[in-house]
């Protein structure tokens, strides 16, 4: 055993912002690849319909949706069938919301681990954000299903989706590292995050047009990062002009929500044991 | 010793931890509700307390000592050593002494307050066997994430797969999900992904109380080939007889403060005599932390000499009695204390299960039993031994109390004579020393004897 070459490690009291160790990360890619697959494995454990659920769950919600916002209340979708314009919506829309909420607990749910073992813990907080990438993909089926029923040809916008895609994963991120490390300590959020996430589905234009907010409450209101990731899908699937007003304020507050949620994770990461 | 000879180095680690944020209690309802609407504010500063030492004036006490506050306790303070590439230390003390602190300060899983600890080597640490088994994962999956939770890379669980699954024994039950297998079987498949572990470092916590004996003979074993292959071990366990015989060397935590470091059997010996570890009396003053179960709870141990005295110390050539004390709570069981001793280096000595014939097939009734056996003089060897006290239902087999080194006591031979060493003052090997009878033929006529080739 050469001795010269083994790594050293520094333990110590800590204070102050420090970035994600990404070479520490990609050291322990294994465990990630793992972990995010335990979480699929585990999902739907001893369940009949098995990922079924992964159709289902958006499926009953366009149903409910289309029956009151587009039969009894009749809003006016700028021409789209409300099933069509809802449904590109809420595909992606569920997805944020579940990984959200799953990154959100990570920490608390498996404490029992947090304890006893270390690894980078950023892991625990982006392993769901990954991991429903799977349901996501399913449900991609039911969205296909609604638009060749609607008989939607796709367009040169649907080249961009990737980059929509990576920024609806931002955001799950975001929100997680910062709720993950506050969860720890404060047992609040999972309360909170109960009807949080029920409210914020009436904040961005899943169920109606981001046209029918009024100009001058524009820029505030697509500072929302959901907004650019709704927008942005519903362009790229449905080929309508995409609105850039839109999707850039938003764009930039999931970046930096991600960026400001990497660095207060770290900087809370070393008290997670202390406080369980 | 150089820099490069360091596996481990601590240099002044303490560790602060807030503990038992009291609640306060109102006594009319006003004042109650008035508590309701103030509470978010108090229990937002009680919970970020738990990491925030603000009030602590942590810089200017140099003294730990001088720092009493209410609600604070210093799990480690200011413990510094090293240990030497493929040196295999033990580290002892009482419950709440800083050993499972040292240990998740040295696996990175909670930071120092103060001090710091320079590590050269990958670390693998076992603090608990199984950690992240997913109940409904099988258990070839098992293996996989286990293995990554540990530290090893898939490449690396990929080639050591066989031999993890033939050392849990386990092969049948490969792709069945955990959640069916008995707790024996979790453990073994847990403790063969550790045994396959092989870093520079490796810090293990008590791992050894699970399992039945057999397994826990294996996991010794497999502990002493991982410590003679130059890899430096850290080891915390009660079990004194593991940590003789595994650690050369041993450092002995107290109230968070490094007490001693120094050969294994010295640390010990202070251990044991510091009223910390076990002596020649335990008792359990209260009877519902006592070890036992519902129909009997061991009240207290004892190793005295014939007049009733407590005694440490065992004139080789006395006889002495153990004796245990229990509270049967629940009538109608047949019930057989027994007791195994241990001497230091871990060799299982004898067992004695008791004779009593009044007892013998009588179930017993509710009440305070005390149990006693005599150990005849010129029996023991020299040295320290350990008493596991036991009580169990023999048909059918149900252990009720199992308690490891309970009580300890030293058998010393003055050289006075009269003992089985007759006039050699030197070493004897052995784990017994009886005095027994010896008998001589003697003939004058060597011519006699038949000639020899």
């Amino acid at each position: 055993m050469n001795r010269e070459d083994l790594p050293v490690t520094v333990i110590k009291s800590s204070t102050g912002w420090e970035l994600i160790d990404f070479k520490e990360l990609l050291d322990y890619r294994d465990l990630f690849y793992f972990l995010i697959w335990r979480d699929i494995k585990v999902l739907y454990a001893q369940t009949i319909l098995g990922f079924s659920w992964a159709l289902l769950n958006p499926l009953v919600q366009i149903a409910i949706f289309g029956i009151i916002f587009g039969k009894v209340a009749n809003l006016q979708t700028d021409g789209i069938p409300y099933v069509l314009f809802s449904t590109v919506a809420i595909i992606p829309w569920t997805y944020m919301s579940e990984a959200t909420n799953q990154s959100s607990q990570s920490l608390v749910s498996d404490q029992g681990m947090l304890g006893k073992v270390y690894f980078p813990r950023v892991i625990y907080p982006l392993t769901p954000v990954l991991a429903k990438l799977v349901d996501f993909s399913i449900s991609l089926i039911l969205l296909l299903a609604v638009m060749i029923y609607y008989g939607v040809a796709p367009t040169w916008n649907l080249l961009l989706l990737p980059i929509f895609v990576i920024l609806m994963m931002c955001i799950p991120a975001g929100i997680g590292l910062w709720l993950s490390a506050l969860a720890i300590r404060f047992r609040d959020v999972k309360f909170a995050m109960s009807f949080v996430i029920r409210m914020l589905i009436y904040t961005a234009p899943i169920l109606y047009t981001a046209s029918s907010i009024p100009d001058q409450y524009r820029l505030i209101y697509s500072l929302n990062p959901i907004v650019a990731v709704i927008e942005g899908f519903r362009a790229c699937l449905l080929g309508t002009p995409i609105e850039w007003q839109f999707i850039v304020p938003g764009a930039v507050t999931s970046i930096l929500l991600l960026a400001s949620g990497a660095m207060y994770f770290r900087r809370m990461e070393r008290v997670f044991v202390d406080v369980i | 010793m150089s820099d490069k000879d360091i596996a481990i180095k601590l240099e002044g680690v303490s560790k602060l931890y807030r503990i038992g944020v009291r609640e306060k209690i109102q006594d009319s309802l006003g004042a109650t509700i008035i508590d309701i609407l103030k509470s978010p504010m108090s229990n937002y500063r009680k919970y970020r307390s738990l990491y925030k030492f603000d009030d602590v004036e942590l810089e200017s006490s140099e003294d730990y000592r001088s720092l009493v506050c209410a609600d604070i306790i210093w799990a480690l303070k200011n413990v510094s050593f090293s240990v030497a590439h493929g040196e295999v230390l033990g580290i002892i003390g009482k419950n709440g002494a800083g050993k499972s602190t040292l240990l998740k300060i040295l696996s990175k899983i909670t930071a120092p307050t103060r001090g710091q600890v320079t590590i050269r080597g990958r670390v693998a640490s076992l603090l608990e066997v199984g950690t992240g088994f997913h109940q409904e994962l099988t258990g070839r999956e098992n293996v996989y994430l286990n293995g990554t939770i540990l530290g090893m890379r898939k490449k690396e669980v990929d080639r050591k797969f066989d031999e993890i699954i033939e050392f849990s024994g386990v092969e049948r039950f490969l792709d069945t999900p955990v959640k069916r297998y008995s707790s024996g079987m979790r453990v073994r498949l847990a403790f063969a992904v550790a045994a396959q572990l092989e870093p520079e470092i490796l810090i293990i916590d008590e791992v050894l109380a699970v399992g039945d004996a057999v397994f826990q003979k294996k996991c010794l074993n497999k502990m002493e080939s991982v410590s003679s292959q130059g890899r430096t071990v850290l080891f915390v366990s009660h079990n004194m007889q593991a940590i003789a015989r595994l650690c050369p060397r041993a450092v002995l935590l107290d109230g968070g403060c490094l007490m001693q470091d120094g050969r294994a059997s010295q640390v010990l010996s202070t251990y044991m005599h510091s009223g910390s570890g076990t002596t020649a009396l335990r008792e359990w003053t209260d009877l519902q932390n006592a070890p036992g179960d519902e129909v009997v709870r061991l009240r207290a141990v004892r190793v005295r000499d014939e007049s009733g005295h407590v005694m440490e110390t065992i004139d080789i050539r006395h006889r002495f009695a153990i004796e245990m004390e229990y509270d049967v709570l629940e009538s109608g069981h047949l019930l057989m204390p027994n007791f195994n001793l241990f001497n230091s280096e871990g060799v299982h000595v004898f067992t004695t299960l008791d004779q009593d014939p009044k007892w013998r097939k009588v179930s017993r009734p509710q009440g305070r039993y005390v149990s006693t056996v005599w150990i005849e003089e010129n029996l023991m060897a020299e040295g320290a031994f350990f008493v596991c006290a036991a009580l169990m239902t023999p048909h059918p087999y149900i252990p009720h109390i199992y308690e490891r080194d309970v009580v300890t006591f030293h058998v010393v031979d003055s050289l006075e004579g009269g003992s089985a060493r007759g006039d050699w003052p030197g070493e004897i090997e052995g784990v017994m020393r009886p005095l027994l009878r010896w008998d001589t033929h003697y003939d004058t006529d060597v011519a006699r004897r038949p000639a020899t080739n």
